[in-house]
């Protein structure tokens, strides 16, 4: 492996004044699943490396009046075991828990899967669709970032140089909200997306129209896509069997996949919609809502 | 040339200290510096678990640890599961189940499931299989070896 230096550091200023010194020679470690290996196999080049997980506001997962705080550096096992996230954040559970098996999922970060920028990363439809947003430390200050607009090619963000990742706010749910995450693989376990599908519903007080909708696809496009033209078709309708296809049809329309090893672009395309309309049944059944016919 | 870091750890329940370059990783350390040649460098970028330690508690992939990132933590490797008594049940249950043919993954198998059975002392086949999902063998179906972990459970 190419060499590099290593420290670690305890606060977010030390991390900003650092960065701010290495013009781009630095790279943040957080649970290092893929960066060490970017790193061995020279995908990814480093001078310093920052491990950021001795900083409170990186690993912490808190919860307050506006939501869940989840520190970018985070174990996705910590996430997926915190009672209130399984209980609040059904659909985040179920794009974290993914990400590889018990030995990546005690290492690996929500914040590394978003900054690793993959187009079919199985958290960012899932972060989409619960409007969370980056917050992010540079040397002006802080900022924030719909996570939607996060990633902007395949394994490139939209972080500035000097700039890196703090935390993930993900707002509190409103009442009679259900979310979920479903992707396609050819196994049960242990692989990347052929297709991830992430949707979040409002339903209102009688169960039987959607008050908002949010739909979010992985690995039909560069970055993963916010489909929120098909999301905001269902705010207001009923629930019907109809109008959940008809948004699936407006997600899948806006996929752009290619074929690669891992599934043609006409399987792609076939799987947006069905697993769309699947995810969003997920999702009324966790809001309380009856089975759409 | 970065300069090699001083790093002190406990690994098996001993004090130990060594001399590390930062690219480093855990795996390459244990094997090299330490000597501890249990852990086995499959993969080497995450997938196949046959370097599987447990880090103050947590099972990860050697291989995707920095060694530096050990200083002050604690390292149980395959070499740290058997007692001066003799075996650790889950050994003695892959030996008895033969739950292993060329024997390369069995360190990391045996690692990985003592993680589980620290956590889940009575854990049903299905959260087995899950569980070892990030464990890759070649040889034996897995069969065997789930059936050893779940023999040690009850055992």
């Amino acid at each position: 492996m190419q060499s590099f230096d290593y420290i670690a550091l305890k606060s977010v200023d030390e991390v900003v004044s650092l960065l701010a010194s290495q013009n781009g020679n630095a790279k943040i470690l957080a649970g290092g699943t893929d960066l060490i290996v970017q790193l061995r196999e020279g995908r990814r080049k480093a001078g310093l490396v920052i491990d950021v997980k001795h900083i409170p506001e990186l690993t912490q997962i808190k919860h307050d009046e506006n939501g869940l705080c989840i520190g970018a550096a985070a174990a996705c096992h910590d996430i997926c075991a915190d009672p209130i996230v399984q209980r609040k954040y059904p659909g985040l559970v179920d794009g974290i828990h993914l990400i590889g098996g018990v030995q990546i999922q005690s290492r690996a970060s929500v914040g590394g899967n978003l900054c690793n920028a993959s187009p079919a990363a199985d958290s960012i439809p899932a972060l989409i669709v619960h409007e969370a947003v980056c917050n992010i430390a540079g040397t002006n200050g802080m900022r924030t970032l719909p996570v939607e607009e996060f990633c902007i090619a395949p394994g490139q963000n939209a972080l500035k140089a000097g700039e890196f990742l703090v935390s993930i706010h993900v707002p509190t749910p409103k009442e009679e909200f259900g979310a979920g995450y479903l992707r396609f693989i050819p196994r049960n376990e242990m692989d990347i997306a052929v297709v991830g599908a992430g949707v979040s519903i409002v339903l209102d007080d009688d169960k039987k129209h959607f008050v908002s909708a949010r739909i979010a696809l992985g690995a039909v496009a560069p970055t993963p896509l916010f489909a929120s033209s098909a999301g905001d078709f269902l705010a207001g309708q009923d629930l019907t069997r109809t109008n959940i296809k008809e948004a699936a049809r407006m997600a899948q329309a806006i996929a752009r996949p290619i074929t690669d090893l891992r599934g043609t672009a006409e399987h792609r395309k076939h799987l947006c919609a069905v697993l769309v309309e699947r995810a969003l049944d997920k999702a009324i059944e966790r809001a309380g809502g009856q089975h759409a016919q | 040339m970065p300069n090699k870091v001083h790093i002190s750890a406990t690994i098996n329940g001993e004090e130990t200290e060594f001399l590390c370059e930062p690219r480093q990783s855990l795996l390459e350390v244990l094997r090299e510096t330490i000597g501890l040649m249990g852990a086995k460098e499959g993969c080497n970028n995450g997938n196949c678990g046959a370097c599987n330690v447990i880090l103050d508690g947590v099972l990860v992939n050697s291989c995707l640890v920095l060694a530096v990132e050990i200083q002050g933590r604690s390292v149980t490797t395959i070499e740290g599961i058997a007692t001066a008594e003799g075996l650790h049940p889950l050994q003695q249950k892959f030996i008895e189940h033969a739950a292993l043919q060329c024997g390369y993954c069995t360190p990391g198998f045996i690692v990985a499931s003592k993680a589980l059975l620290d956590q889940n002392p009575d854990p049903s086949e299905q959260e087995v299989r899950a569980w070892l999902a990030g464990n890759l063998c070649r040889c034996t179906g897995y069969d065997r070896i789930i059936k050893a972990v779940l023999d040690a459970a009850d055992g």
